[in-house]
């Protein structure tokens, strides 16, 4: 009986071990591409970062208003933001990688998930970055041609064109990701059917008189009289 | 050679008719009916009084006129030994119009005058505006004699304009080309100017006419001309008329003159920010260019605007502007209108500040152009108020305190330029 025991528990001992002999190598192995990965994607971090800075993305981040955004939001620059999710995803990746030669059930379905996101996750934040781009060019010129042309709420119309094409660029990318992309679509319908409804409410309620001189003079060309009357304070600047 | 694109072929046609010519007077037109005829026949008597032997011929690149305007400059031919109300032609004298694709454009309508010189092989191309209606034919002679006697590649005019005429050149044009390329060119923009047949071959070999077509062509050709120490001078030609319906739009003003000015001065740095020696350019028979008939002014707005645009147009100014300077133009901004003064220092530092920002190109460039209108509106304010009760010569002595100031400050903008504030 109890030489039974002892056989029992040397196989057992012995079926650990093995165990650990055949999971200890993988582990190593796994370390070893974890600590690799870890080293490969800072390079690739210094490395992004200083393309970044070669490439002057800061001020092109400037441009498109996503430093000040950043900078509301107590967070680092845009090129080390960037260089740091490539730091994340390259070691995630390595990680995952590492994981997967553990050899564990389950693990390479999720590893090839991962992977297969990848593509879509760089093409929503494409996506975003033009987008913020779109947004700061479009709504900088409303502003600029607001002011110019000495139009009432030049900011309201600022922020008007900024938030609608923010809106929508966002939308895009959640499509992309595949995240509730239903919701945001009609979020997005609501509140740009929404906008534009209340829009012309309010020019056709409140602006009635603006819209009859603005199409006056854009359809119905004023007298000579009229003409040269409003011409009369205005400088030939040439 | 010209690009053969930009003639058409019954035009090319029409000028293979007139064969070589020594003088090429240019007179670009869109529905320029009421004055069109006026100016042409001026055109025509000067080159009869005062080149009776020289082989010339008006050429009108038409924008798409529906209003008769080029038959009306087709009419101005004289036949060989023909005889015209009060002189008589030794040779004939070509009047041809075309139309040219694209719309009304002013480059593309001096595109058009260039081939057609080069073509031609013209000693001498001048361009006049169809809207001169106080042009006088001795005005042909001032443009073309020192061409032909001094040999001088670019001819300006020199008008006598109200003193509150022409704001953006006087505040703006001229004190910065003065400056910058150290020649004081009075009308670096000319509606009227002429040049030689090989100055003419040398604008059009630039790639100016592949970019947007029609703006501050004029202006371009100038700094072109300056930059490159051309000889150039000066013709004082008299009263410039002040156009039926004056452009008000400001911003494509701005465009064709402060943004014209920043976009050369970015293709060819080295034309101007070093130690350039000045370029003279000596005006013939010049007088006072100031005239003092009334105009209204509507001072008010142009304070208002101001105001307007410096609260509204804050992030675009901080992205442009000095801290300092945004600062001095809110202190500005809330001043009230009886103790406005928007000194010239203070606009040249921000006109420099704007050029550094168009080249290190901190937000769209064309933005850049467009949100200096409003500043521009606070100069033109403090302008007009310096000069109310001014005469022609306090004017005269105002102006030149601008150019001053824009020559005092420019190692600022060399400094903003190279990166070094």
């Amino acid at each position: 009986m109890w030489e039974n025991f002892i056989q029992e528990l040397a196989r057992t001992m012995n079926e650990i071990v093995g165990s650990l002999g055949r999971f200890l190598p993988r582990f190593l192995e796994m370390l070893i591409i974890v600590v690799a990965g870890w080293v490969i994607a800072f390079v690739l971090k210094v490395l992004f970062r200083s393309l970044l800075r070669i490439t002057r993305f800061d001020k092109l981040s400037e441009h498109t208003g996503a430093t000040q955004l950043l900078r509301g939001a107590a967070l680092p620059s845009l090129s080390e933001l960037v260089s740091r999710f490539v730091f994340w995803i390259a070691w995630l990746g390595f990680i995952l990688l590492g994981i997967d030669v553990l050899g564990v059930a389950g693990i390479e379905q999720h590893v090839s998930n991962f992977f297969g996101f990848l593509p879509r996750l760089f093409a929503a934040l494409v996506i975003l970055f033009f987008g913020f781009l779109a947004a700061s060019f479009f709504s900088r010129a409303a502003l600029l041609s607001a002011v110019n042309a000495d139009l009432p709420s030049p900011r309201l119309i600022h922020w008007v064109v900024r938030t609608m094409i923010i809106l929508f660029v966002v939308s895009m990318a959640f499509e992309e990701l595949g995240l509730g992309s239903r919701t945001m679509l009609i979020a997005f319908a609501l509140t740009f059917g929404s906008l534009m409804l209340g829009l012309a409410l309010a020019f056709g309620l409140g602006g009635k008189d603006l819209a009859k001189k603005y199409l006056e003079k854009r359809f119905a060309r004023e007298s000579p009289r009229e003409e040269s009357r409003e011409r009369e304070d205005e400088l030939s600047p040439l | 050679m010209p690009d053969e694109n930009i003639l058409s072929d019954a035009f090319i046609h029409e000028l293979i008719n007139v064969g070589e010519v020594d003088i090429l007077v240019g007179v670009p037109t869109y529905n320029d009916g009421r004055t069109v005829g006026q100016v042409v026949q001026a055109v025509r008597a000067g080159l009869l009084t005062y080149f009776p032997r020289a082989r010339a011929v008006i050429i009108n690149p038409d924008g798409g006129s529906r209003d008769g305007t080029q038959d009306l400059v087709r009419a101005a031919s004289i036949s060989d030994m023909s005889v015209s109300s009060d002189v008589r032609a030794l040779r004939t004298l070509h009047s041809i119009s075309t139309q040219y694709e694209g719309g009304p454009a002013s480059g593309l309508a001096l595109r058009t005058i260039l081939a057609a010189a080069d073509l031609l092989q013209a000693k001498v191309c001048a361009v006049v505006s169809p809207e001169s209606t106080t042009l006088e034919p001795a005005w042909i002679e001032h443009l073309v004699r020192p061409i032909f006697n001094d040999g001088r590649d670019l001819v300006l005019p020199v008008y006598r304009r109200q003193k509150f005429d022409g704001l953006l050149i006087r505040n703006l044009v001229y004190p910065l080309t003065r400056a910058i390329y150290r020649c004081p060119v009075r009308e670096p923009y000319p509606s009227e100017f002429a040049f030689s047949g090989s100055a003419g071959s040398h604008f059009l070999q630039q790639d100016i006419w592949t970019q947007e077509p029609g703006r501050g062509a004029e202006l371009w050709m100038t700094l072109s001309a300056i930059a490159e120490r051309s000889k150039v001078s000066q013709s004082y030609l008299g009263t410039k008329a002040r156009p039926e319906n004056p452009p008000s739009d400001l911003v494509n003003a701005m465009r064709g003159t402060a943004g014209t000015i920043f976009a050369y001065m970015e293709s060819a740095p080295s034309l101007w920010n070093g130690s350039q020696d000045p370029l003279e350019a000596p005006c013939g028979g010049c007088q006072s260019t100031v005239s003092l008939e009334p105009l209204r002014v509507n001072r008010k707005r142009l304070y208002q605007m101001f105001t307007f645009g410096v609260a509204e147009l804050e992030p675009v100014f901080l992205s442009i502007l000095s801290p300092e300077t945004h600062t001095e133009l809110k202190r500005l901004a809330a001043l009230p209108e009886d103790r406005f003064a928007y000194s010239a220092e203070l606009w040249a530092r921000t006109v420099y500040e704007f050029s550094a920002a168009y080249h290190k190109a901190v937000i769209g460039r064309d933005h850049v152009v467009q949100a200096l209108v409003p500043l521009f509106r606070g100069r033109a304010f403090t302008f007009v108020t310096e000069n109310r009760d001014a005469t022609a010569e306090e004017v005269e002595s105002n102006i030149e305190l601008v150019c001053q100031a824009f020559e005092r400050e420019k190692p600022y903008l060399q400094q903003l330029w190279d990166g070094r504030k």
